[in-house]
């Protein structure tokens, strides 16, 4: 996330500078302060427009899943956080909601779908099972999925409410609009490269 | 003259029954024979028509013994409800004759047990793994393997089908598009996994891989006392939890010969017809979903949240309900409870009659659905169908008629029964009894027997917190039941209950400890989803589409 926001502050200082360079010479420290102003707004404004428009791609595998739908249903109405495009396909998709139980056979796959995704992403592990294994202390299941993709926000409950789930979305949101450092993710490898 | 004598006679005009071991325990009629005898007798007693369904084969491992596995057969006639376990002892790598000749529906039972005991069925022509990753190494469900040993796996396999008379399933035909559908797709709910071969888009191999959420229930059952197991089969179907819980208890009960009070089986009857008509919600919905008709996803939902607010009033709960113990329910039905379930039932029928004139009456939903992949009554009992599909097809078997429990046979009810076993009847059947769950619960809620809603034995059933808490006599059943278990006496039962989905079977094992010493169950869909390859073969790849949602595959029971 930090790599790629610095990369937007390139981009979007490439795109001031001629103006300035063009304007008077003896302001151009001012300026520079001004154009620094207005690209930590561009920031804001494209953190704004982030968190409010995330695409989820609803990963749910077992009884998440099921609540999920009541998350998206017309009761609890995940179009009110402006998260309501799901998309099944992850290159179309910056928010990988992660709900439910995840097995040795499904970890390769869900790994597979997250290096798919488009930057920026995240993911919201939705319930014990995404969490840590959850109950299921097993030969063939994952023990949370954060064993081989970064997880920003963990939701607890076994399934959790749709209000649990939705102010987990509300803290992603958060997240994304003060811009909170990941290193989690930024130093994250795929666990089954061979490399 | 009862059913075990009347088998034995029928046995007799071919078999020397000397050899045969027949006994009737705990309600069930056993037989113990040879693996020698093993085919011939099946073959006898599917075609004398003595038996028409094979419902479940599983594996138990006793490892002290000599012949180390037992391979259990359960058979069941629908003419009359009668059922029959027979077992056959093998000893480790010794291979045991495939039934699928007999039975097509044996096919993914064998290779369950191959894949969690290791037990080797000649001739089945695709004994591969089935529920773990193929990486995987040893047999998980054998008592040498501990529960929590877990194995690294990193690869997906790639597409691949089942092998047949003259084709290989690991060679694909260079003329044919393969396609992948799944385990991540909007088609395929969640963890299902769909392999096709397609000429343009007509589907000539089609094969399914299953497992993704094989989350090891049966284990863990070993290794919980019988009281923790509860939670655990609330996820085998999450989609409709109680049903499955009372499934269970159902069994413990059976084994332990109790019988819990009226008004017990009373609320157990009202949560099974709620479950039923919220899984037939799922269904009913997120089939509309897989052809493009969202609404009626998102009209049908309001009334799943309905039944939501109902649970979590009675217990908390929304999803996962965890309400019924062994001996009876968890607590009493707060006041008024009843009433607002006949309030959601008046809802709930006008829901009903809006969603047939939206999706059944709609022009669309039938030319996409009628005349789809239509499966014959003699194919739905070979392959093991039950519930709605079984009913699609044209054979009327419910077990809530057939062998009734906690009163079905008292309520007035009608079971629909389809004629062409396509997409449409099976949604046609579904919303049919949805309104006849209506019906039971009316029925029930209007005259709920009043008393205890568990049974009081203190070896069975915790006290009330009221005299845990107030008296000495309470708080000592307490924590006596809580240290040293609910301890069935040394047997094994096996009773079914009928699920949203179909016959919900439950096998178990007991040695007399605290944890059950195998318990297996019997998933409806688990025995529908493996004729899915048959049944999509050469219809066209949305029509698969259509098929596979209309199936009501829930990944948690099928893969457990």
């Amino acid at each position: 996330m930090s790599q790629q926001l610095s990369g937007q502050n390139q981009m979007t200082g490439s795109v001031n500078t001629p103006t300035h360079v063009q304007g008077v010479g003896s302001q151009t420290a001012d300026d520079m302060s001004r154009s620094f102003a207005f690209t930590t707004k561009l920031e804001a404004l494209a953190a704004w427009g982030r968190k409010n428009a995330l695409w989820p791609l609803p990963y749910g595998t077992a009884c998440c899943g099921i609540e999920l739908m009541s998350v998206m249903g017309p009761k609890y109405d995940l179009a009110r956080f402006g998260a309501e495009v799901v998309r099944f396909s992850p290159r179309q998709a910056d928010l990988l909601l992660v709900a439910g139980t995840i097995t040795e056979k499904m970890a390769p796959i869900l790994v597979r779908i997250y290096e798919q995704m488009l930057e920026p992403k995240y993911v919201l592990s939705m319930g014990a099972c995404a969490s840590s294994g959850g109950f299921y202390r097993a030969y063939h299941v994952l023990q949370g999925c954060d064993k081989v993709i970064p997880v920003d926000v963990y939701v607890p409950g076994c399934p959790p409410t749709p209000e649990a789930v939705l102010d987990g979305i509300m803290l992603l949101q958060k997240m994304i609009a003060t811009n909170q450092p990941r290193p989690w993710r930024d130093n994250w490898k795929n666990p089954y490269d061979k490399a | 003259m009862t059913k075990l004598e009347d088998l034995k006679k029928h046995l007799a005009t071919q078999f020397d029954i000397s050899k045969f071991k027949m006994a009737h325990v705990v309600g069930d009629d056993v037989m113990e024979i040879n693996k020698t005898d093993l085919v011939p007798v099946l073959t006898f007693l599917r075609q004398s028509g003595r038996f028409d369904f094979l419902m479940d084969i599983c594996g138990v491992d006793y490892p002290q013994r000599a012949k180390r596995f037992d391979v259990v057969y359960h058979l069941f006639s629908s003419h009359d409800s009668s059922r029959l376990r027979i077992k056959v002892q093998v000893s480790e790598g010794e291979p045991v004759d495939s039934v699928i000749r007999i039975w097509r529906g044996a096919d993914w039972f064998e290779r369950e047990a191959y894949d969690m005991f290791g037990i080797p069925f000649q001739g089945h022509p695709n004994l591969r793994k089935l529920l773990t990753h193929h990486q995987f190494v040893g047999h998980p469900l054998r008592k040498d393997y501990e529960a929590d040993r877990q194995q690294s796996c990193n690869d997906v396999l790639p597409i691949h089908f089942d092998h047949e008379e003259n084709q290989r399933g690991d060679v694909l035909n260079e003329n044919l598009i393969p396609l992948n559908i799944g385990p991540s797709h909007p088609a395929m709910h969640g963890t299902l996994r769909v392999m096709v071969e397609l000429d343009g888009e007509t589907i000539v191999r089609a094969n399914c891989e299953i497992g993704f959420l094989h989350r090891c229930f049966e284990k863990m059952a070993e290794t919980h006392p019988y009281n923790q197991v509860i939670p655990y089969t609330d996820r085998l179907n999450y989609c409709s939890a109680p049903s499955n819980n009372v499934g269970y208890c159902k069994t413990v009960e059976k084994l332990l010969n109790i019988e819990i009070p009226p008004r017990a089986q009373a609320m157990r009857v009202v949560l099974m017809e709620l479950s039923r008509i919220i899984d037939h919600i799922i269904s009913v919905g997120t089939g509309g979903l897989d052809l493009g008709a969202l609404t009626g996803f998102f009209h049908l939902f309001t009334y799943r949240e309905k039944v939501y607010n109902l649970f979590e009033k009675l217990c908390g709960a929304r999803l996962t309900v965890s309400m019924t113990r062994i001996g009876g329910m968890a607590q009493d039905a707060p006041e008024g409870w009843f009433d607002e379930v006949l309030g959601f039932c008046k809802e709930m029928r006008a829901g009903v009659d809006e969603i047939t004139k939206l999706l059944l009456d709609n022009k669309i939903f039938i030319k996409r659905t009628q005349g789809v992949c239509p499966v014959k009554a003699n194919e739905a009992i070979d392959w093991g169908y039950t519930g709605p599909l079984l009913r699609a097809s044209g054979v009327n078997l419910d077990l809530r008629k057939a062998a009734p429990y906690y009163g079905y046979d008292g309520l007035d009810f009608d079971v629909p029964v389809g004629t062409n076993g396509d997409v449409y009847d099976r949604y046609l059947v579904r919303i049919e009894e949805m309104k006849q769950s209506i019906r039971i619960i009316e029925q029930v809620c209007k005259k709920i027997p009043g008393g205890d809603f568990s049974v009081r034995d203190r070896g069975i059933a915790l006290p009330e917190k009221k005299d845990v808490y107030g008296n000495i006599e309470g708080l000592m059943n307490h924590f006596m039941l809580v240290i040293k278990g609910l301890r069935p006496q040394m047997g094994e039962t096996y009773d079914a209950t009928e699920a949203p989905n179909g016959e919900l079977g439950f096998y178990l094992i007991s040695d007399g400890s605290a944890n059950p010493y195998r318990l297996k169950v019997r998933p409806p869909c688990f025995a529908i989803y493996q004729s899915y390859p048959h049944v999509v073969r050469g219809a066209m790849l949305a029509d698969a589409i259509a098929t596979v949602a209309s199936m009501n595959v829930i990944a948690g029971e099928l893969d457990r």
